[in-house]
């Protein structure tokens, strides 16, 4: 790995779950990402900040297959994945929730949620008809019990068998990423989980993020603008700017930079802007 | 999409085998399996005339179904039905003619068909939308111009013989016993579309219709699915296309043009695009509205609105111009179809009169 020292939590021996190497983004003469490299170890909760139109998002499509990288590598677990195809990535376990709700807003949360497990399930159209004949049905309800746990942790058992597209904001948001955890991916990315929700859905879904990192073991990457939750349950962030990387590392490493004060977070006195930026080399 | 709604008070379901039935509760099921033998019983009292507006409900709303997992699941458009529909019926009238057993020559056909329509569906996997839609419209006119040139196949402008249906040779042509034949092939077509759409693949059917690119994320295939829809919908078209040409025991080019196909699309329309049952109900209602139309006109003749429309004469304008104004209408005034009227309806009577 050819990372940068900036991020002095980061450089230890364990291998990374994810690497992303000096990944570039051009859509004709707009460079979306330039030259951006992290790695994410396994069981870490990682996030990415970053003023609008930073390329956070476009980063998050690059791992998750929406884009392929105009230069670098996306490597996960021991491969590389750079171009392999969305849906494949869903097998080999990288999960996502989407910034614009995405759930499929006619079929019932408990649907939406099994789409989730689509790449788990065996049956075919063929044994799908017969239902009763070639096994789907114990199948079907096999991983029906599955999900109902997602259903369980998450708190939304009112709702199962509702029409998706009839909820509220902080349900849908909360149904989908249900629907993500059902896939079981080793790796999950959050754009923007809490966008436009209140304090107190925020609170709990902070709760869920971090349970899903402690107990569920998932490996997290989470966009979020609100600094509060950002800073309290990420292990490290990473800051991008007009599609590069600021800097990374700790939370409080990283609000203390003076860069990212400037970029994104808002100066508090103007001594930072004339200070020198040798203190940082990202 | 069930509505919870509908369920009795203290139906408690205690496992989740009990949760996933189709029919939500015991009296739903009770209702089907009457209604089915009723249907059964129907050939000992019914009219010839009634019995072959069944049939045709029957292998209509078999390739309307086909249609409505094309549109309505999968959200793609194809304004070609017919022409599957089509190829079915000179399949299984060219295989029967080959000496392969009727019944197993329509499923053979269905069979066929479905290579026919994934070869067709192929564009599915690039385009979207208007440009499916012309490209649904090329296999229209392509398979149209094949069925008039491939004599071999089809036997030209004259058409092709089918031969009648036998079962281990029991002759079951005529109208009282072919009716058995249709309404197996839609019940079995019927159930196997619902338990569809409770399973893995119908769930990324309605994935992909909904939202894309999340369920591609979510690790469906679209290229598969899109394409896959194209299949099951020309399967279930050469089913019905099938049973068409067995039933009149002549196929041929004829009435298989663009119109018939937008029949199709206005049948799903009419009957609730996304809903199996609606298929149905959206079949029924565009074979008895021009019978309808025709009761209407001779119950009129001789009066007024006779002598200043000339009804009797212009009864076939008036039929093409009626079904395109029930689809306009139901498209502003019901745009989920009967089969939503439906379900308001059952939610009115279960809280009747109670209703809020």
């Amino acid at each position: 790995m050819s990372l940068p020292a900036a991020s002095a939590g980061a450089a230890t021996g364990v291998s990374a779950l994810l690497d992303v190497q000096n990944i570039s983004l051009r859509f004709g003469g707009l460079k979306a990402l330039s030259d951006v490299s992290f790695h994410v170890r396994p069981g870490e909760l990682f996030s990415i900040i970053g003023p609008n139109g930073a390329g956070k998002t476009s980063m998050l499509n690059c791992i998750s297959g929406r884009y392929t990288p105009s230069d670098g590598r996306v490597v996960f677990d021991g491969r590389d994945v750079t171009k392999l195809k969305p849906n494949r990535r869903a097998e080999i376990g990288i999960g996502r929730t989407f910034q614009n709700l995405a759930l499929f807003s006619h079929m019932s949360v408990l649907d939406n949620i099994m789409v989730g497990r689509h790449h788990l399930l065996k049956n075919n159209f063929f044994t799908g008809a017969l239902y009763w004949i070639g096994g789907a049905q114990k199948e079907e309800l096999e991983h029906r019990r599955k999900v109902e746990e997602v259903i369980d942790f998450l708190d939304i058992q009112h709702v199962r068998k509702a029409t998706a597209g009839t909820l509220s904001y902080g349900l849908r948001k909360r149904v989908e990423l249900a629907r993500a955890v059902a896939l079981e991916p080793k790796l999950i990315l959050l754009d923007e989980p809490m966008a436009g929700m209140n304090l107190e859905e925020k609170e709990d879904m902070a709760r869920y993020i971090v349970d899903l990192n402690e107990e569920w073991g998932m490996t997290i990457i989470m966009i979020e603008h609100d600094m509060g939750v950002v800073m309290d349950i990420s292990h490290r962030v990473m800051v991008l700017d007009f599609g590069r990387k600021l800097v990374e590392g700790e939370p409080a490493a990283v609000l203390a930079d003076p860069h990212v004060r400037k970029a994104y977070l808002g100066e508090e006195d103007l001594e930072i802007e004339e200070a020198a930026p040798a203190a940082v080399s990202a | 999409m069930a509505l919870t709604s509908l369920r009795p008070c203290g139906d408690y379901r205690t496992s989740y085998k009990a949760d996933q039935t189709i029919f939500q509760t015991r009296l739903t099921l009770v209702f089907v399996i009457l209604a089915i033998a009723a249907l059964c019983c129907t050939p000992l009292f019914a009219s010839r005339y009634v019995l072959s507006l069944m049939i045709q409900i029957g292998y209509l709303g078999i390739a309307a179904l086909g249609l409505n997992i094309l549109v309505g699941f999968s959200g793609q458009i194809s304004i070609g039905h017919a022409v599957f529909f089509g190829f079915g019926g000179f399949a299984s009238a060219f295989l029967a003619d080959k000496g392969v057993p009727v019944p197993l020559a329509i499923v053979l056909a269905g069979l066929w068909t479905t290579v026919v329509g994934l070869i067709f569906g192929l564009p599915a996997a690039r385009v979207k939308g208007l440009y499916l839609a012309i490209a649904t419209l090329a296999a229209q006119f392509i398979l149209q111009d094949f069925f008039v040139r491939a004599e071999w196949f089809t036997g030209g402008t004259h058409g092709a013989i089918a031969a009648p249906f036998t079962l281990f040779g029991y002759d079951l042509s005529g109208d009282a016993r072919y009716f058995y034949v249709v309404l197996f092939f839609v019940v079995v077509g019927y159930i196997g579309a619902t338990n569809l759409m409770r399973s893995r693949d119908g769930r990324a059917l309605i994935a992909v219709r909904d939202h894309y690119l999340s369920a591609e994320m979510m690790g469906v295939n679209l290229t598969k699915y899109r394409t896959m829809a194209f299949g099951i919908s020309s399967f279930y078209a050469g089913i019905g296309g099938a049973l068409y040409a067995h039933y009149v025991g002549f196929m041929s080019v004829e009435g298989l043009d663009i119109l018939f196909s937008i029949q199709f699309l206005g049948m799903i329309i009419i009957g609730g695009l996304g809903s199996i049952m609606g298929s149905l109900m959206g079949t029924v209602f565009m074979v008895l509205l021009p019978e309808a139309t025709g009761w209407l006109a001779s119950a009129l003749s001789g009066s007024v609105i006779d002598q200043v429309l000339h009804l009797k004469d212009g009864i076939t304008y008036m039929r093409e111009m009626l079904i395109g104004l029930t689809i306009i209408l139901f498209l502003i005034f019901e745009p989920d179809g009967l089969a939503h009227r439906w379900r308001l309806i059952k939610a009115y009577w279960k809280l009747y009169p109670f209703s809020y």
